[in-house]
C-alpha cells in the first residue's frame, strides 16, 4: 500500500483543529480522511472503518487520547494501528507516558504539513509500511 | 530578580512570565494562521473588562497557578482563522468561537513548554470562550493581570496573564 493511500482517522475535540489537520493532510497528498470529536467516537470509528493510521489530540473530554490510545493497544484487532499523538505540549511527564502506552510518535502544536508530513512517514517507514 | 508590581505589591508577577506567552503567541499564530503578530509594551491590567470581541481562558495549575486570557478583535480574529482554515469567514461564528478555544490551548502548551525549562511545570484546563461587546474575564486568582498588546494588519488583541507562584 503507498503510504498516501491509507486512511487516517484524525480524532480532536475541536472541529476547527480537525479541519486544519485534514487540510494539511490534504496539502501532502492524503485524501481518505475520518474525523471523531473524541476517544469514544474514535473508537466507534475504528470498528466501523479500515483504519490505517490514527492522529489524535492528547487533551479530550469523555476520553482522552492516552486513554484511548491505552484503549486501542488493548483491543486485539487493532492494537497495530499507527498512532501519531497531537499534543499542545511537549511535557516530560505526558512523553514518557505515551510512550509506554504504545504511542508510535507525537507531534507538538503548532506545525506544518511538512513536519506532518514527516512524522506521518517516518511512522510508516517504521512498521515496514 | 525583577518584578511587575506597581499596581498591587501583594500580587507581583514575575518577568520571566512574559516572554513564554510572547513567544508562543508568535510561533503559534505564525504557524496555523499565516500572520506576524507584533507586540507593543507590556502593562497590568486592573479590570475585569476584556479587550477584544471573543475571548478564550484557560486555567493553569502546577509551580505557578492563575490562568491565560486571549482577547481578540472581530477583525483580527476573522483574519486569523480564515486563514486557519483557508475560508472566508466573516462573522463571529461556531468555527471562530471553536478555533479561539483551540487556539488558546496552544499558546498555553508552547509557553508552558518555555516555562517548564525554566523550573515551572504547569498543567492546563479545557480552554472556555466567551463573546460579545464588553464582556468580562475573571481569572482565577481575581488580582491584576498582565497584558501584552498585540495587533496584526486587520486588527488587535491582547494575551492577558494572571498566573502567580
Amino acid at each position: 500500500m503507498s503510504e498516501k493511500n491509507i486512511k487516517v482517522l484524525i480524532v480532536d475535540d475541536f472541529a476547527t483543529m480537525r479541519k486544519v489537520v485534514r487540510n494539511l493532510l490534504k496539502q501532502v497528498g492524503y485524501d481518505d480522511i475520518v474525523e471523531a470529536e473524541d476517544g469514544v467516537m474514535a473508537l466507534k470509528a475504528l470498528k466501523t472503518h479500515k483504519i490505517d493510521f490514527i492522529i489524535s489530540d492528547w487533551n479530550m473530554p469523555n476520553m482522552t487520547g492516552l486513554e484511548l490510545l491505552k484503549a486501542v493497544r488493548a483491543d486485539a484487532e487493532l492494537a497495530s494501528t499507527p498512532f501519531l499523538m497531537v499534543t499542545a505540549e511537549a511535557l516530560q511527564d505526558n512523553v514518557v507516558a505515551a510512550v509506554k502506552a504504545g504511542v508510535n510518535n507525537y507531534i507538538v502544536k503548532p506545525f506544518t504539513a511538512e513536519v506532518l508530513n514527516e512524522k506521518i512517514k517516518k511512522i510508516m517507514d517504521s512498521i515496514g509500511k | 530578580m525583577r518584578w511587575l508590581h506597581d499596581i498591587d505589591e501583594r500580587q507581583p508577577m514575575n518577568v520571566k512570565f512574559i516572554n513564554p506567552f510572547l513567544d508562543g503567541t508568535v510561533s503559534v499564530l505564525k504557524t496555523m494562521a499565516f500572520v506576524e503578530p507584533r507586540a507593543a509594551k507590556p502593562y497590568l491590567k486592573v479590570d475585569n473588562l476584556a479587550k477584544g470581541d471573543v475571548s478564550g481562558i484557560i486555567g493553569l495549575t502546577g509551580s505557578a497557578t492563575g490562568s491565560l486570557a486571549l482577547s481578540f478583535s472581530e477583525a483580527a480574529i476573522l483574519k486569523i482563522v480564515s486563514n486557519m482554515l483557508g475560508e472566508n469567514i466573516k462573522s463571529l461564528n461556531s468555527d471562530i468561537k471553536d478555533a479561539v478555544g483551540e487556539i488558546t490551548n496552544m499558546i498555553s502548551g508552547v509557553a508552558r513548554k518555555h516555562l517548564e525549562a525554566e523550573g515551572f511545570y504547569i498543567q492546563a484546563a479545557i480552554p472556555t470562550v466567551v463573546s460579545g461587546k464588553d464582556h468580562s474575564i475573571t481569572h482565577v486568582l481575581g488580582g491584576p493581570s498582565l497584558i501584552i498588546p498585540f495587533e496584526i494588519d486587520e486588527g488587535t488583541f491582547v494575551v492577558d496573564v494572571c498566573l502567580n507562584e
